[in-house]
């Protein structure tokens, strides 16, 4: 599938659903991670059915990426995403488990989903089920503690549906990841506590599906792809700016940042 | 306390295949039995409260029961965070189970006590505060918690905790308080291990001639306002005991209700004054500190009642 297409229309979309709010960056960071995983890797027909993989947003703040993937799906009406951070909306800032058909888990207090993917993987695991359980987390995310404890507790429960991807942009709220933990030392950290660990370019589509195809890298080991991404990837004035953490896109600037978008094929 | 709620999960365990139970490395001597007969239903997650928060959110939304046990302030104070957005943000019908309740684990210091547990838990929407008042409300408690749609925090004592009982034959539902015994003119409303403190001062004061009604307030949120409404009706002073900080429990609870019902009754609590325990004392030694022991307790209730503004003689 022409999934370069896809990704391009979600991050147009997202131009025009972030002249308000913040987070546009964040969000379009991600968007490759989640067009190879909706639309070439993740076995999910329906957003209810029990044998279907599951995907965790751990990063929630970049949850627009996700409403639109969501709806490019199908699963959501492509009208909903008007109410993006309307008022008496669903569409909230950062993702609610049940406001939204396909949201699996409420976060936005980061460090949380690894430790409900593991639940989740866990769960499956015990009921010979066979999906998969994909999470998503920020490369500044992976300070907090709480992804260290998961990080011991799902190797030594040997969840190899279990697959976390770092979206390693190398910015955070307020500084570069590298001041903080260097990106250069997450492979050998993750491994460290028993993963298997891949390095791709976050923005190549093949090679995402491939690393997402081929985990579990290590037998009975959960998995870790540090996706190398650029933050606000596809609007070359924001690219790799952490501004673009809290920017939204001026009204001025939609219709050229789209034909931007359409001239990169 | 514990005994009762390991034995009582065991017995649900057997019938249900969803039940898991979790630790967060706590459980020497009560929790083995669990373990060895459903091994694949138990985790000691280790010592890492935040991730066992999440790996319990995790398997309810796989549709497991899970229970989550460690020491009070470990299952709500550590993980606080978790238990706010994982459980209560996301309504998940996980139990937490805190064993070691008030000054429980007296000698051990205040990192081990539980005085601002209550307090934590029932600002949190969605989450229901169950404190049994002995080891058949234990095993009540535990049974009724598999309805509940949301999380809940069940906090427990530690062992060898007296019932005020007399049977198992009680009528027990969460959110409805049990009247433990009848009076009029003094309310004494009591919750988790107080219970038997509230029955103990009760006698004293019966002997003496006074008629006290004794509660057991095991379900702190939601609390049963229309059995406090009823009990102001006979009781205009209502005296609440519980080995929690006196800021934010079962008093403050109670005191909510009868600001807000407008219910005619004067209150009394008696707790733990907004202090972590200054010296290391027994959860006896402690109780006397705090004023928490049945003669302590019956004699404050006794100089309110000998007050001419309420007059409690039957
Ligand atoms: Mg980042």
């Amino acid at each position: 599938m022409n999934t370069a297409e896809i990704s391009r229309e979600i991050r147009q979309r997202l131009v025009r659903m972030h002249q308000t709010g913040s987070h546009f960056g964040s969000a379009m960071s991600i968007v490759d991670i989640l067009t190879v995983l909706y639309f070439r890797v993740m076995n999910i027909a329906s957003p209810d059915d029990p044998g279907r993989d599951r995907f965790i947003l751990s990063k929630g703040h970049a949850t627009s990426a996700w409403y639109t993937t969501l709806a490019r799906k199908g699963f959501v009406d492509e009208k909903v995403l008007d109410t993006y951070l309307k008022d008496g909306g669903q569409l909230y800032g950062h993702p609610v488990r049940g406001g939204v058909p396909g949201v699996e888990a409420s976060t936005g207090s980061l460090g949380h989903g690894i430790n409900i993917a593991s639940g989740i993987a866990l769960a499956g695991k015990n009921d010979g089920r066979d999906y998969r359980v994909y999470v998503l987390m920020g490369d500044g995310e992976i300070q907090e503690g709480s992804v260290w404890e998961g990080a011991i507790l799902a190797a030594r429960l040997k969840l190899d549906n279990l697959v976390a991807i770092v979206d390693a942009n190398n910015l955070q709220g307020f500084d570069r990841v590298e001041k903080i933990q260097p990106i250069r030392t997450f492979r050998k950290k993750w491994e460290a506590f028993e993963w298997g660990a891949r390095e791709v370019d976050g923005h190549d589509h093949d090679q995402l599906e491939r690393a997402l195809r081929e985990a579990p890298f290590v037998p009975g080991a959960p998995s870790v792809v540090i996706a190398r991404t650029t933050k606000c990837k596809g609007v070359k004035e924001m690219e790799d700016c952490f501004e673009s953490h809290y920017l939204s896109v001026p009204k001025d600037k939609v219709e050229c940042y789209c034909r931007e978008l359409e001239e990169e094929q | 306390m514990r005994q009762a709620f390991i034995n009582t999960l065991m017995e649900l365990a057997e019938e249900d295949d969803s039940i898991y139970l979790l630790t967060g490395d706590a459980g020497f001597t009560i929790l083995e039995r669990f373990r060895d007969r459903f091994p694949g239903r138990y985790y000691n997650v280790g010592i890492a409260e935040a991730a066992m928060i999440g790996l319990a959110a995790g398997l309810a939304m796989s549709g497991k029961t899970v229970f989550v046990y460690s020491i009070v302030p470990f299952v709500t104070m550590r993980c606080f965070e978790q238990v706010r957005v994982d459980l209560c943000y996301q309504k998940l019908p996980v139990k937490l189970v805190g064993v070691g309740q008030g000054v429980t684990y007296g000698t051990a210091g205040a990192t081990h006590h539980a005085i601002e547990d209550i307090a934590v838990m029932r600002a949190l929407p969605n989450m229901t505060v169950i404190c049994p008042g002995g080891p058949i409300e234990t095993k009540k408690a535990v049974a009724a918690s598999l309805d509940l749609t949301g999380p809940c925090y069940i906090r427990l004592g530690k062992s060898g905790e007296p019932t005020v009982h007399k049977s198992e034959d009680i009528s027990f539902a969460i959110g409805r308080g049990i009247r433990v015994r009848e009076g009029v003119g003094v309310a004494l409303v009591a919750t988790s291990n107080m219970v038997p403190t509230a029955v103990a001062a009760a006698d004293l004061l019966e002997k003496e001639g006074w008629k006290p009604e004794v509660i057991s307030m095991h379900t702190v949120k939601p609390i049963d306002r229309e059995l406090l409404a009823a009990t102001a009706g006979r009781c205009p002073l209502i005296a609440t005991l519980e080995e929690h900080n006196l800021i934010g429990g079962l008093g403050s609870a109670v005191a909510e209700v009868i600001l807000a019902d407008d219910l005619h009754a004067r209150l009394i609590t008696f707790g733990i004054p907004d202090q972590y325990a200054p010296v290391a004392g027994s959860q006896e030694y402690l109780r006397d500190l705090f004023g928490l022991l049945p003669e302590q307790v019956a004699e404050v209730i006794r100089d309110k009642l000998k007050e001419k503004i309420v007059s409690g003689k039957p």
